[in-house]
């Protein structure tokens, strides 16, 4: 026999059968009745934020730790509006996420009532699909196609947003859900076409200076192990993305490191020279290529991403390949080797390409063996540099917006994806810290740190609260200068030093004390020379159940090297500040 | 984007639910396209909607909005039109000042465009032209600005020649 549910009984039974364990949210008038339903079962846990923006970065950070969708649950009007940024942060770095927001019952919608706000209409362009829920027994037909559609494909966030009336705890209707979803309107690609893949393959083996271009399809697509097999086989060079760092190990010979705007001198000067690109679950950024026009003059590009609409929407391919990063680059790895028997790679001009891109990582490269220097300023990349030491480079790193990370990114070299976590299309400030704790929920035992700035980190700094609730051991590394750095840096390069509304110093808060109020654990560290100490203190098994707030005074003036020069092409590059050293301008 | 290059008429088959008329206006507005005339009905299959809409741009801007509209969900099937043989009409009504010697004239000008006068008044004539866009802008050339009291158009529908068809 069906059984017989209530709206909002149903909805939660939907998410339960969808082996949904945890729900990010905030209650509120028109979502009542769901959390009624929430407070009556035991399988599913809701974690109470203490801002509706940091429930969707928690269920966001939630899904790119574990590919699995994260869930939001907010009420009508401003927790709708509230949890915007957070849906538009996921839609911009294609995370598989559901919102449900509770609306004003259907007899109120349009009347201005209290609360209400078009969440369909407000959250249109930042969504991949919406539903409203119009009658309860549609609920589980809903839920079901909202996962599909968030999780297939390229992956994004899906809002269902339903009216308090359709979750009425009196009217019980049978709960029927579906077995499967099919929609004549929604068939994502998965296979690449053969030809194209077999067309790619000859490309690459017959390549002379190929690089392989990896963005963050490959992590969402779980392909990394393909990527490093395809790699190896061809001795090909690899660059990540922001959002493709992990995909390749990060200590690996063969990584250059990140590409793009504060890329690393070897990556972008090797996408500059190379005559073959593989972009492979990667969208060409304006952040990575700078001026398309000038990108990459000598390459053939092949481009492998789901999303067609990405293919050729900035930068032509000569072989698209439509399809999920996983099927075609293990269809890769199932022709190649017949097809390196007809046609061997040439061996020496992979030599000479090899022997140039060494050249320019010695000239050049980031130096990962940065000794601080006791009584001077704590210099960012050392405190990562010491992070990354100190946790054996097997932390999951959620980072915020800005210099620290970029600094995170250029100096944490991820060994595995989904380790770092970032909001790379968005660059949303205040996404750390929540981020970081839903890491944490999906992964209670993981060592978790947040790579912050003070500038970030007082954006959402208030779910230091939601952390004691739950228990969240997150260790917090604030790199604080005192100002919005990366601003700054901008002001300091293109608007002659003229620091417009980008410092603070004098109103900053104490934050070890901060930490203290609520309830953590607050350090403070202002010289290099401790600063190797107060991090192993950090991660001491001793504190391994407490959230650490460690504030690292680093020095103000620093600035993020490599920059792109606007408007170039990828080898052009500032490596320093005019007159330290590396000589400036590179052209 | 720019508006060089070829006119398009894409035509546009999408799930008849609510909110997806705005989904591709959205689309259209967020990516900075540019919508010259825009229809939409449903068809013979009431679940089902066809939305054409004309626009201009390159080949590869064209393209662009093709795949972002197969983006939306409720989507179906994308055609531009324009591509092949097919068969373009628009209607318009449109009303005249229409005094003394002007009324023969305006009759003889309708008669020319194979249009008709569906409304008379003492001193004004509603003409309906049916056609391609470019005869409908014709027959406003022909007329003359000064006579002008109001225009409407439909916007452009679309349909391939011979045995081709969207869903198929």
């Amino acid at each position: 026999m069906t059984e017989r549910l209530s709206g909002g009984d149903m909805l939660i039974r939907a998410l339960q059968d969808e082996g949904v364990e945890h729900v990010f949210g905030y209650p509120g008038g028109a979502a009542l009745h769901i959390y009624d339903a929430i407070f009556r079962q035991q399988r599913l846990e809701h974690i109470l934020v203490r801002h509706e923006q940091a429930a969707t970065h928690m269920a966001d950070g939630y899904a790119r730790a574990t590919g699995k969708p994260g869930v939001v649950l907010v009420t009508s009007g401003p927790g709708a509006t509230n949890a915007i940024t957070g849906i538009a942060t996921a839609y911009m770095d294609s995370i598989p996420m559901i919102i449900i927001s509770g609306q004003v019952p259907q007899d109120l919608i349009g009347t201005d009532a209290f609360q209400e706000t078009d969440m369909m209409g407000i959250s249109r362009p930042v969504v991949k699909h919406s539903f409203m829920v119009r009658k309860a027994e549609d609920i589980p037909t809903i839920v079901r196609k909202a996962f599909h559609i968030a999780t297939t494909g390229r992956p994004g966030p899906v809002v269902i947003d339903v009216p308090k009336d359709t979750t009425d705890p009196n009217v019980l209707l049978p709960y029927v859900r579906p077995d499967k979803v099919s929609m004549r309107s929604y068939n994502p690609a998965m296979k690449g076409n053969a030809r194209q893949i077999r067309k790619a393959v000859q490309a690459m083996i017959s390549a002379r200076r190929p690089v392989i271009y990896a963005g963050g399809g490959v992590v969402q697509g779980n392909a990394a192990a393909e990527l490093t097999t395809l790699a190896r086989k061809l001795q090909l060079p690899v660059t990540c993305t922001l959002m493709g760092l992990g995909a390749y190990p990060g200590e690996d010979p063969q990584n250059l490191g990140m590409l793009g705007m504060h890329g690393t001198y070897e990556a972008n000067l090797a996408m500059h020279e190379a005559d073959f690109i593989l972009a492979v679950g990667a969208r060409f950024d304006d952040r990575v290529t700078n001026n398309p026009k000038k990108f990459c003059p000598d390459a053939t590009i092949v481009h492998v991403d789901i999303d067609p609409t990405s293919i050729g929407k900035i930068v032509p391919a000569e072989i698209p390949i439509v399809g999920h990063v996983l099927p075609v680059l293990t269809e890769v790895l199932e022709i190649l080797d017949a097809e390196l028997a007809a046609q061997p790679i040439n061996q020496k001009a992979i030599d000479l390409w090899w022997h140039q891109i060494n050249e320019w990582r010695d000239k050049n490269g980031l130096n990962h063996h940065l000794t601080p220097e006791p009584g001077r300023h704590i210099l960012p990349q050392y405190a990562v540099q010491t992070l990354y030491k100190v946790t054996d480079g097997d932390a999951y790193i959620c980072s915020d917006v800005g210099q620290h990370q970029m600094f995170a990114a250029q100096y944490y070299r991820f060994a595995q994806p989904r380790r770092w976590i970032n909001s790379g299309g968005l660059g949303t400030m205040g996404f750390g810290l929540p981020a970081a704790m839903g890491v944490q929920m999906a992964h209670p035992k993981a060592t978790v740190a947040c790579v912050t700035g003070e500038g970030s980190f007082m954006m959402n700094m208030q779910e230091l609260s939601t952390c004691l609730q739950y228990g969240l051991p997150i260790k917090i590394m604030a790199l604080n200068n005192q100002a919005l750095g990366m601003v700054k840096q901008w002001q300091d390069m293109q608007y002659g030093g003229r620091h417009a509304s980008s410092t603070y110093s004098d109103s900053l808060p104490d934050f070890k004390t901060m930490a203290e109020a609520f309830g953590h654990i607050g350090m403070k560290v202002t010289n290099a020379g401790d600063l190797e100490g107060a991090v192993r203190e950090v991660f001491s098994p001793k504190l391994k159940n407490r959230l650490v707030l460690l504030d690292v005074w680093v020095d103000p003036e620093e600035h993020v090297y490599p920059m792109a020069i606007r408007g170039g092409s990828m080898k052009d590059m500032v490596l320093a500040k005019a007159g330290e050293g590396k000589g400036g301008l590179e052209e | 984007m720019s508006a060089e290059g070829r006119r398009a008429i894409i035509s546009v088959l999408l799930e008849n639910e609510s909110g997806v008329l705005s989904r591709v206006v959205g689309l259209f507005s967020q990516r900075g396209y540019n919508i010259e005339t825009l229809t939409v009905a449903p068809t013979e299959d009431e679940t089902l909607s066809r939305l054409t809409m004309t626009t201009a741009g390159n080949e590869a801007h064209i393209e662009q909005v093709i795949k972002q509209l197969y983006k939306i969900v409720e989507v179906v099937k994308v055609q531009d039109l324009a591509e092949h043989e097919h068969i373009e009409r628009e209607i318009m009504l449109i009303k005249l000042k229409a005094t003394g010697v002007e009324r023969d004239e305006i009759k003889r000008t309708t008669d020319v465009f194979r249009g008709q006068i569906v409304d008379i008044t003492p001193d004004t004539y509603t003409v309906q032209v049916v056609g391609p866009s470019a005869k409908l802008t014709a027959f406003i050339r022909a007329v003359g600005n000064t006579r002008i009291l109001e225009v409407v158009r439909s916007g452009v529908s679309g349909i391939s020649r011979g045995a081709r068809t969207l869903a198929g």
